[in-house]
């Protein structure tokens, strides 16, 4: 055996804090260890080809690089290994950047002596390293998009228009998600509508696109080019090909319904179209609300159909695909104010959230006002954001954009209008953002840098007072306001929430789904196959959700298009000749990839290679030891501890 | 041709080995046939010196239960090993440690003033010294070592026959194999590679998945016999377990409690189990168990060594640490 080890500068990173000089020499007094260098960059060209040649040159069968963190360059480094002819899991990596210089940076001898014990540890794994193979598996073109939101829609696009199956799954009567309820855009003013609804038309005119609306995901098990969905599909009681959407039936309806498409500001029926530009374009009876599919009990609106469109005799349906990945892109929620309750959201009547100021505005400007909100106007910035007191620390990253939007269109409809905006830091980070907030200023709006405390309604003119601190100039500002507009920020969603038990995906502290690495896998997830479009990842705007949204389409094709792919070799696996069957494996595996096989009567636990993402439970919890994890065997395990012990 | 010598030795054993032995009824008298017994303190009257008087490697086989508790346990065995060609370790004490190496959680002083000094129903408070004074005689007796020590620590070991005692068929398949020469590779263990599960008569009972959401004694529950005890929250050590016992323990309605030792993958017996259980806790509500569930969980097993550690505490990496800290002493 004969092992090469690269000690790695990363330009200062690790070798302002750890003595290299000192890791070099200890690393060469190894066993097995024929070579040790240090090199400013290994990642670079220049250090791979040192690397290369040093491997043709000293005959190095295994490689140890300590650098940074393997989840950085481990791929960089695997692939070089293959270049080098020898196999990538031959290769270990020590974190000696991570680990000890930027953890320890005050303690260089600390320091020094744990990338000393790390590099150690590297080197007694890699000598039990042994060469894994990647299965080829077969790999077809079909992809499920979960969420119709302008992420999903985006998604669908993309993929349809290369030549991808795509199912597109959502759970409302219609797609276009949050984007649909929004007036215009920041900062360029485009009607939202409008350039929205061309995309809903496209997707529902796709020949690729399969578009599932009104449905639900309910189970999915599977792998990567074989995941198996279920998928529930109610009832809308309205024929789409039959439907002309000339409203008879919702005239006739008696029940009223709190519209969610208006944030609750108008009401609709029972039956009902969410919105002008719907998708499926057609009517739906919504069963909760209807007062019963008997004609004794009503019945109205099927009489009143001209089109025969209506037809009660609709029942839930279920219905299996098999897809080869999954873009998940469930989108969000926004923050419910009443967790805020020194706002008021809810008691006051003049406090409304953005959302709704959204629905206001564009009817406002269409002259069809459904709220006069009068004119002496208060933003409160960052309501379910950045705030520790509720545990969302997070910035939600377009309120303070959209709050200059909803501004500026409030003062051209009138422009006596007064209107503050009361925020905690601006931030005006993308492209054209600054520039459009200035030009709100220049406008009149008025933007206070403070905190609002709390919201007193007047009892007599239910006008609202504000005590704020402006925190720029020291000045307490007190003021009735005719309507106070919350902020909200965006939360994860309900359809996130439980899709993520479905999948059993990773999410972050704020709740929203973990893509597999912040900076260089943004849109996948640590499950292969499965990635993340627009918000489910965690807040941002629609431009940064439809780049995210192709992205993920194009990482997806990445998988599919050559028709085969090559799966990850770290595996679990179990001896079925020590296996005694107890069934601990099974039990503990999160992605019910073990199950019990019979062979006569002796009966034994085996991995499904291609549902096992080699997290370790098993081989961790088996009490016989029958199973391991390939390149964590239990001898290698030992041996690492050996090292440092 | 003069028929293969055989011994039997006991160290720190409860004695129950030695009946293991007797317990072979009929079949004993045909081996007793077939070999010259050389030593057997239990029931011949050979000395020490008569072993001395043997040459070395002369003793076929030296079968030696109970673990290595004092000095003369170390030098007889040593004395035994010299002597023979072959050795296996006799019962779960030479083999893991047995019960004797739950001694291994206490300092050696810590166990004789518990015994000698502060024991109730001690009359005699005199701690026995390895040097002693009576009647004007010098009278010596063996010291105590500072931990117990499994036969494989002490002397090389050639096999194993497991159990708390070992069962006959398993005594029996050693004895033949020393007898008929044919002898498996150095180092096995006369005992099933799998664990107890694949044997047990409770394995089809037992769900595929399941989870412990409340740990239970067998004293605090009537266990239905039919049901697989883990899945039922009662601690069984099967899984972790060499099978080869005859579910001696399962069929009284008890659980395992691991005296075959672990199977030949596994480390650390206790260590195993204790992963396995505690993977298995809550398993279902693991995003809701809090601190304050866990630690309930926990406190349900009053002694986790003596649980999961019952026979295997000198053979573990807990022991090791021990070991190493004796050497280190010693050095």
């Amino acid at each position: 055996m004969r092992i090469g080890v690269y000690i790695c500068h990363c330009g200062g990173n690790i070798s302002d804090i750890v003595n290299i000089g000192e890791a070099v020499e200890f690393a060469k007094k190894q066993k097995d260890v024929v070579l040790v260098r240090d090199n400013g960059h290994i990642c670079s060209n220049e250090g791979q080809m040192l690397v290369l040649s040093d491997i043709r040159e000293f005959k190095l069968d295994k490689i140890v690089i300590a650098a940074c963190s393997p989840s950085f360059q481990g791929q960089t480094f695997m692939k070089m290994m293959e270049r080098a002819g020898l196999n990538p899991y031959v290769l270990e990596m020590a974190n000696i950047r991570e680990q000890c210089s930027w953890a320890h940076i005050n303690y260089p001898e600390e320091a020094t002596e744990k990338a000393k014990d790390l590099t150690n540890i590297a080197i007694s794994k890699v000598r039990l390293d042994t060469p894994l193979s990647k299965a080829k598996m077969p790999i077809g073109k079909r992809v499920l998009v979960i969420g119709g939101g302008i992420a999903g829609i985006q998604a669908a696009l993309d993929l349809g228009d290369a030549g991808f199956k795509v199912y597109l799954v959502e759970e409302k009567p219609t797609i276009g998600g949050h984007m649909a309820q929004l007036s215009k855009t920041f900062p360029t003013e485009d009607c939202s509508a409008c350039i929205l609804s061309p995309k809903m038309s496209d997707v529902a005119a796709h020949p690729n696109i399969e578009l599932l609306t009104y449905s639900e995901v309910i189970a999915i098990s599977g792998y990567l080019g074989n995941y198996n969905a279920k998928i529930k599909i109610k009832p809308t009681y309205v024929d789409p090909s039959k439907c002309t959407c000339c409203g008879d039936c919702s005239e006739v309806c008696p029940v009223d319904v709190p519209n969610e498409f208006n944030e609750g500001l108008s009401f609709r029926k029972a039956i009902y179209i969410p919105t002008d530009i719907a998708v499926p374009h057609s009517f739906t009876l919504d069963i909760e609300n209807c007062l019963g599919l008997l004609p004794l009990a009503c019945a109205k609106c099927r009489d009143a159909c001209d089109a025969k469109a209506i037809n009660y005799d609709q029942y839930e349906k279920t219905m299996d695909i098999t897809v080869d990945t999954i873009i998940v892109a469930t989108g969000f929620d926004i923050f419910n104010p009443a967790e805020k309750p020194v706002f008021g959201f809810g008691k006051y009547e003049n406090v409304l959230t953005a959302l709704q100021l959204e629905r206001l505005v564009e009817h406002e400007e269409s002259g069809k006002n459904l709220v006069d909100i009068g004119n002496k106007i208060a933003f409160i910035q960052c309501v379910g954001s950045r705030d520790e007191q509720i545990k969302k620390e997070y910035c939600s990253r377009v309120c303070c954009m959209y709050a200059t939007k909803l501004a500026q269109l409030l003062k051209r409809n009138r422009p006596e209008r007064d209107i503050y905006i009361f925020y905690t830091d601006l931030r005006a980070y993308g492209k054209g953002f600054e520039e459009y907030y200035k030009r709100a200023q220049k406008n009149g709006v008025k933007y206070i840098r403070g905190r609002t405390a709390e919201i007193q309604e007047n009892p007599k003119n239910k006008k609202l007072i504000l005590k704020v601190e402006d925190t720029l100039t020291r000045s307490l500002i007190e003021g009735e306001f005719d309507t106070v507009i919350l902020s909200t920020g965006m939360v994860p969603s309900e359809g996130t929430k439980k899709i993520r038990d479905i999948l059993r995906i990773g999410r972050t502290t704020d709740g929203f789904l973990a893509e597999a690495h912040p900076k260089f896998k943004p849109v996948d997830t640590l499950t292969e196959g499965i990635f993340l479009a627009g918000t489910v990842q965690g807040p941002k705007d629609i431009p940064d959700t439809v780049a995210q949204a192709s992205a993920a389409a194009a990482r997806a094709i990445r998988l599919m298009n050559k028709g085969e792919y090559e799966a990850e070799p770290i595996t679990a696996s179990i001896d079925e000749e020590l296996c005694a069957g107890c069934g601990v494996c099974i039990s503990v595996c999160p992605y019910d990839a073990i199950a019990f096989e019979a062979e006569g009567a002796r009966k034994f636990a085996k991995v499904n290679e291609m549902l096992c993402k080699g997290c370790g439970s098993c081989a961790g919890s088996c009490p016989s030891g029958a199973a391991q994890q390939k390149w964590f065997n239990t001898e290698q395990i030992k041996e690492m501890l050996r090292a440092i012990l | 041709m003069s028929k293969p010598k055989v011994a039997f030795y006991w160290c720190a054993s409860c004695g129950g080995c030695e009946e293991a032995v007797v317990d072979l009824n009929e079949d004993l008298l045909q081996v007793a046939e077939k070999v010259d017994i050389v030593f057997w303190p239990v029931a011949l009257d050979f000395k020490r010196s008569d072993v001395e008087k043997l040459s070395d490697r002369s003793i076929a086989v030296s079968f030696i239960n109970g673990a290595i508790r004092t000095r003369e346990q170390e030098e007889m065995v040593r004395l035994l090993r010299k002597k023979s060609a072959y050795v296996a370790a006799f019962g779960s004490c030479a083999h893991i440690g047995g019960i004797p190496g739950l001694g291994n959680q206490f300092a050696k002083e810590k166990l004789l003033k518990l015994i000698y000094e502060d024991l109730e129903t001690n009359d005699d408070r005199t701690v026995p010294k390895p040097l002693s004074k009576a009647d004007g005689n010098e009278l010596e007796i063996p010291e105590i070592c500072e931990y117990v020590r499994t036969l494989d620590q002490t002397i090389d070991v050639d096999y194993y026959i497991p159990g708390c005692a070992p069962p006959a068929d398993i005594i029996l398949k050693g004895l033949t194999a020393f007898l008929k020469g044919e002898l498996p590779p150095k180092g096995t263990v006369f005992a099933s590679d799998k664990s107890l599960c694949d044997t047990c008569p409770l394995r089809d009972k037992k769900p595929d998945k399941f989870s412990i959401k409340e740990l239970k004694r067998p004293h605090e529950v009537i266990h239905d016999p039919e049901k697989c005890f883990l899945s039922e929250g009662i601690i069984c050590l099967g899984p972790a377990t060499r099978s080869g016992c005859g579910e001696r323990c399962i069929n009284a309605n008890m659980p395992c409690r691991g005296c075959f030792g672990p199977s030949p993958r596994v480390y650390d017996q206790g260590a195993k189990i204790l992963s396995a259980i505690a993977s298995l806790l809550g398993i279902d509500e693991e995003e809701i168990a809090s601190e304050e569930d866990v630690s309930r969980l926990i406190d349900s097993i009053p002694d986790p060594v003596g649980l999961f550690y019952m026979y295997s505490l000198p053979a573990s990496n807990l022991g090791d640490k021990r070991r190493n800290d004796e050497q280190k002493d010693n050095s």
